[in-house]
């Protein structure tokens, strides 16, 4: 699966819009969440967290590991999505859409990648 | 380093598009898709898995099954021919060195199967142990592929690649066979908890078998099944797996598995390797049980893995952890542990230490599922 061109990533596998009011959508990229296989359980942070670039604020299981969820950026979780928490497999079937995983404000982000440059970072 | 052994069906798995892991220093299937649709597959239709990975040792000779009744637990003479029988090698101190499946294929011929991580372990032992009897140890680790059919529609989709006369095939049976007209060796057995059958076939026949029974799986919702499931699927028939519930610090009996340790052996005046030990484990067990092995089931949905510590209600460390996994048939986190036998009743509630939090599990019997029959 390709990765949208209008979405920034990080080298843990993240991805998250462009603010929108200050707000960005972040989640997990389709070779990330094809690499975990089937995830099991997925917990968020909560809203009105603060999240700090690089670290983590949350985890993903699958059958076989457990996975840190970092946050691309250093901001306020302001929305999560109780889609993905009800029914984990969206990460799985619709990481760029359905499963997506929380919204942020953001105040500051680390380096991000293009689409490009994190499809050649993966190898693709 | 060296680079990962490739089974005959590598190039299958590829086109396939199987995620590939290293297991045991081979590049095996993990998962083809989801490894929950093919858990539920083997099942409720069946599934088909390259299990090329495994070890096998031919011993033949006069004295083959007498050689094995020294070097194994088990009562392998005692073994019908064309069956089968799950054993185990045990060091001189009893700790055990792999769990095997012996086939006796004719009166002076055994196959021996071993864990692939173990399988040059299990071959220098036998090799060393047949010392003073009549009896030859070959490695066979390249003259076979194995695959096996799991699943209750297993029988259905043999019949269409074979003549043999599967209804007489009983469990833990072998029968020498033609599947898609290659000869093979066909034994009912596998690890899944489900009826089915493992092909041993010429590495160069494997790619017509994987076909042959591809082809005649369609209809019967047969899927290509990768390593991931096949774990899911003997940790909900609680069987064993090396490296996890049974290790060299282990004897059978800390295991729960002394029935395996046969000391009513008769050949070689009833001496076999680790006997003197076994028997003082298993006297040790009976006085004075040490952790046992149970299952566990969490009714949250973060799941207790291996080398997670199990703790009493009160916090203290009662267990271990040895496998763990969401259960795709129970729709829960299931895992096997040893705890201290005070806490081993069914029905104990206990905790996992998750990652610093304790979530509260159950202690249930093993198996957490056996199929009706």
């Amino acid at each position: 699966m390709s990765n949208p061109q209008h979405l920034q990533y990080t080298k843990e596998h993240e991805w998250l819009t462009a603010t929108e009011n200050g707000v960005s959508t972040v989640g997990i990229t389709a070779h990330a969440a094809d690499a975990l296989g089937d995830i099991v359980y997925v917990q968020l942070p909560e809203v009105g967290d603060d999240v700090t670039a690089g670290e983590s604020c949350g985890e993903l299981e699958s059958t076989k590991s457990v996975s840190d969820l970092f946050s691309p950026v250093t901001g306020k979780i302001v929305e999560i999505n109780q889609d993905v928490v009800d029914d984990n497999s969206l990460v799985n079937s619709a990481p760029f859409e359905g499963g997506w995983l929380f919204k942020v404000q953001v105040e500051s982000t680390d380096e991000l990648l293009s689409a490009d440059e994190y499809t050649a970072f993966i190898g693709g | 380093m060296s680079s990962l052994r490739l089974t005959a069906l590598d190039a299958l798995h590829r086109a396939l598009g199987a995620t590939m892991t290293d297991f045991a220093g081979w590049d095996m299937p993990l998962r083809y898709g989801s490894e929950r649709e093919e858990h539920l597959a083997v099942r409720t239709r069946a599934g088909l898995f390259d299990l090329s990975h495994m070890g096998e040792i031919t011993v033949t000779g006069p004295q083959a099954g007498e050689m094995l009744d020294h070097a194994l637990v088990g009562f392998v003479s005692a073994l019908g021919v064309l069956r089968a029988r799950y054993t185990m090698i045990c060091a001189e101190n009893g700790g055990i060195l792999d769990d095997l499946i012996v086939y006796r294929l004719r009166e002076d011929a055994f196959l021996v199967v071993a864990n692939a991580s173990n399988a040059q372990l299990v071959l220098d032992e036998l090799i060393a142990r047949a010392k003073g009897f009549d009896a030859v140890v070959t490695d066979d680790r390249d003259t076979y592929a194995l695959i096996a059919v799991q699943g209750p529609e297993s029988t259905a989709i043999l019949a269409g690649t074979t003549d043999a006369d599967l209804p007489g095939l009983k469990y833990y049976a072998i029968l020498p066979a033609q599947v898609a007209g290659r000869d093979v060796l066909l034994a009912r057995t596998g690890y899944t908890g489900e009826d089915g059958f493992e092909v041993f076939c010429n590495p160069g026949d494997a790619e017509a078998i994987w076909q042959a029974l591809t082809a005649a799986g369609e209809g019967h919702g047969l899927v290509p099944c990768g390593l991931s499931c096949r774990d899911t699927l003997r940790l909900e028939a609680g069987m064993p797996l090396y490296g996890h519930e049974l290790s060299t610090d282990l004897t059978p009996f800390d295991a729960g598995l002394g029935r395996v340790v046969r000391f009513d052996k008769t050949t070689n005046e009833g001496a076999f390797i680790g006997r003197k030990a076994l028997e003082k484990a298993a006297a040790e067990a009976e006085a004075n049980p040490p952790r046992v092995l149970v299952g566990l089931v969490s009714e949250g949905k973060r799941v207790p893995r291996a080398e997670y510590t199990v703790v009493s209600a009160d916090g203290a460390p009662i267990g271990r952890i040895t496998s763990g996994a969401p259960s795709p048939t129970l729709g829960k986190p299931i895992a096997i542990a040893y705890v201290d036998a005070a806490h081993a009743a069914p029905g104990t509630t206990v905790a996992v230490d998750v990652r610093g939090k304790h979530e509260p599990v159950q202690v249930v019997a093993l198996p957490f599922y056996k199929r009706a029959r």
